[in-house]
């Protein structure tokens, strides 16, 4: 048993996240966050993130893909949750091979939620499910533009896209707490760092906890690709990024509540991708029934 | 990232397996919890098996006479010895867990042949006098002295928590050999004594606890003469001494029970299908969230063991992230327990009932939950210190 990231993934990882921070930082973000017109997709990102591999990376090679693994993608995925990177990711992912253009970052593939969300509806190239009757959402998530069909019948949702959903709240996860805890150590009252105080190294370790257990629950299931165990780790993963979006909130204190700090565009986020995913009832009664 | 065993840690579980369908039928009745000589009789008895098949000190060094086994297959063995329902490490606890550990990594050629082989054999048994009244988080504080005399340092004190002080042979002491002042700061004058504890002027009076057992004791000291000799390490420098043990920790300290907590959810929801409970769609989705927590609890300590197998067993600070979530999960498995029993969450005869109380232990023991986080926000986060 060896339950820790190869060289090979260390560096997947890292590769990344370089890529993401040097095509999508903090300015990018923001620019698309107070933008006037609302989010665009940036199509060239959109390229680049192909030609990088994100989206062939579980093709096979005769494929033209990368031939990596359901690890593989996880790892990619929680880059581009801690990253914030807009855009039907998940969806377009799970088109490469079955979309043309899908996996090299040409066409923009977004899909119907079970429960009638469709992200990025106008952007996108290929719409897979049916959005027929499709009206546009003002999207509580200004980085996400959102259109909702009919309710129809509850789908089985694909385990791979409840995965990569739960990779991308894991990173987000990640991520708060460490917006949190450089926010704690560079903030003084009373005299000291408010991180020094108890009451707010609690919440901050809370954090950690939260997000080193969505880890090992999102690894593993990546690692077993078990529907069941994916479905758990969603459920772990929504958690960690929701209730870490929110404590990374309350450690900003009266910043945390303004437009211009990030803290918002994460738990926003976090709540959308967790509305994308089964609900905690169904994981927790399929769980029940297990037993 | 890797979740299979290999050929030769499937081979260690398959003659372990082996050896437990055999030797455990072999076993007498287990004791009752109150007759605490039957309990150390019957704790050494199975670390004689253990020792007698090769089992003993498992995950001790080589040259300390142990196995020098890997993480994984110590994973693997306590895996494998919960499942089968063998013997806890009862009495053997401190010796094999911590006192031996310290001695193997810290004491002379001549103390380790003195110490080691009857922790293994199941020859002796220890007890640890860390606590005090005064120190109890703020370990440092202690105050019990030890006052040079010779060839002997004469030790007066108290401690508390001392679990199986009644019957342990010998105690691994902490105690303060040179006065704090302004120039010695409280973790530097420490030092690490092992105590006989049939020596004259130690006093043992058992405490109870809220689930009405004497799981542990309090200890008094009263000019008990040690000799220089059972000092393990330099004068002064028993803080450095036990810290490098607790870097004994591998990600393996709760791996029995979290296969025990999983075994009790399926019983409870066994039970709550028979009792008509299952019926309440609060408590069902209660328990399907527990085996979410349980199952994603094994994953973390496969990753836990797993890094740990990479460094080399150094210390990773993950031991402090898994006890906050576990002894609270813990808990609540035994909360959601007494849910499924309804009115027979009452009756003291009831084995969850008894669990339920000594789980409200592990928030509070080895470190509370509120120390724990500290450490997680300041050694792992870099959060500074306060006031």
């Amino acid at each position: 048993m060896d339950f820790q990231l190869t060289e090979d993934q260390r560096d997947l990882q890292q590769g990344v996240r370089e890529l993401l921070a040097g095509r999508f930082d903090r300015e990018a973000l923001r620019d698309l966050a107070d933008g006037p017109e609302g989010p665009v997709l940036d199509r060239e990102l959109w390229r680049e993130l192909g030609a990088a591999g994100f989206f062939a990376l579980r093709l096979p090679e005769s494929e033209g893909g990368v031939g990596l693994g359901l690890p593989e993608a996880v790892l990619a995925f929680e880059e581009a949750g801690r990253a914030l990177l807009p855009g039907p990711l998940v969806a377009t992912h799970l088109a490469a091979g079955a979309v043309e253009g899908a996996a090299t970052g040409d066409t923009v593939v977004t899909a119907v939620d079970s429960s009638g969300l469709v992200p990025w509806l106008d952007a996108a190239d290929v719409v897979r499910g049916d959005a027929a009757g499709a009206v546009p959402v003002r999207s509580a998530d200004p980085l996400t533009p959102l259109h909702r069909a009919p309710a129809r019948p509850p789908a089985a949702q694909d385990p791979v896209a409840v995965l990569l959903t739960a990779a991308e709240q894991l990173g987000s996860a990640a991520r708060s707490c460490e917006t949190a805890v450089t926010y704690a150590r560079e903030r003084s009252q009373f005299g000291q760092p408010i991180g020094a105080f108890q009451a707010v190294k609690h919440l901050c370790a809370q954090m950690l906890v939260r997000t080193e257990l969505a880890r090992a629950a999102v690894y593993a299931a990546a690692v077993t690709a078990d529907p069941a165990e994916i479905r758990a780790a969603g459920l772990l993963a929504d958690e960690a990024a929701v209730r870490g979006a929110r404590d990374c909130l309350q450690v900003y204190g009266g910043m945390g509540f303004t437009w211009e700090a990030d803290v918002h565009l994460h738990l926003k986020r976090a709540w959308l991708r967790s509305e994308l995913g089964p609900s905690a009832g169904a994981v927790e009664e399929e769980w029940a029934a297990a037993l | 990232m890797d979740l299979t065993y290999t050929e030769e840690e499937e081979e260690f579980r398959a003659g372990l397996r082996a050896w437990l369908a055999d030797v455990l039928p072999q076993l007498p009745p287990r004791p009752d919890p109150t007759d605490w000589p039957g309990r150390r009789a019957y704790d050494l008895g199975w670390q004689r098996r253990l020792y007698d098949a090769g089992y003993a000190g498992l995950h001790w060094p080589v040259d300390a006479g142990g196995r020098g086994a890997t993480p994984t297959q110590h994973l693997i063995y306590l895996e494998e010895t919960e499942r089968a329902g063998a013997p806890y490490v009862g009495a053997n606890f401190v010796g094999l867990l911590h006192a031996g550990p310290t001695i193997a990594a810290e004491g002379t050629a001549e103390q380790r042949a003195r110490w080691l082989p009857p922790i293994l054999r199941g020859d002796e048994a220890w007890c640890q006098g860390f606590s005090e009244p005064d120190a109890g988080s703020d370990l440092a504080a202690l105050r019990t002295r030890a006052v040079r005399d010779g060839d002997h340092y004469v030790v007066t004190g108290s401690k508390i928590w001392t679990s199986h002080a009644e019957v342990a042979d010998w105690c691994e002491l902490l105690v303060r050999t040179t006065p704090v002042s302004e120039d010695v700061p409280k973790h530097r004058g420490i030092s690490w004594l092992a105590l006989p504890m049939d020596a004259p002027g130690v006093t043992v009076r058992p405490l109870r606890t809220l689930a009405g057992s004497t799981e542990f004791a309090e200890m008094f000291l009263d000019e008990v003469r040690v000799p220089v000799g059972n000092r393990v390490g330099d004068e002064n420098d028993g803080w450095r001494v036990t810290m490098v043990t607790l870097s004994f920790e591998r990600g393996t300290a709760f791996v029995g029970e979290v296969v025990a907590c999983r075994r009790t959810l399926g019983a409870l929801a066994a039970e709550a299908r028979k009792n008509g409970r299952w019926d309440d769609p609060v408590l069902r989705r209660r328990l399907g969230r527990l085996n979410v927590e349980f199952n994603a609890l094994w994953r973390l300590t496969q990753w836990n063991v797993s890094e740990a197998q990479r460094t080399g067993g150094v210390p990773g600070t993950g031991g402090s992230v898994f006890k906050l979530r576990y002894s609270h999960a813990r808990q609540e498995l035994y909360d959601t327990a007494a849910e499924v029993l309804g009115a027979g969450a009452l009756d003291l005869d009831h084995e969850w009932v008894l669990d339920r109380l000594s789980s409200l232990s592990y928030t509070i023991a080895a470190g509370t939950s509120q120390i724990q986080q500290n450490i997680v926000a300041e050694r792992i986060l870099g959060l500074p210190k306060g006031r």
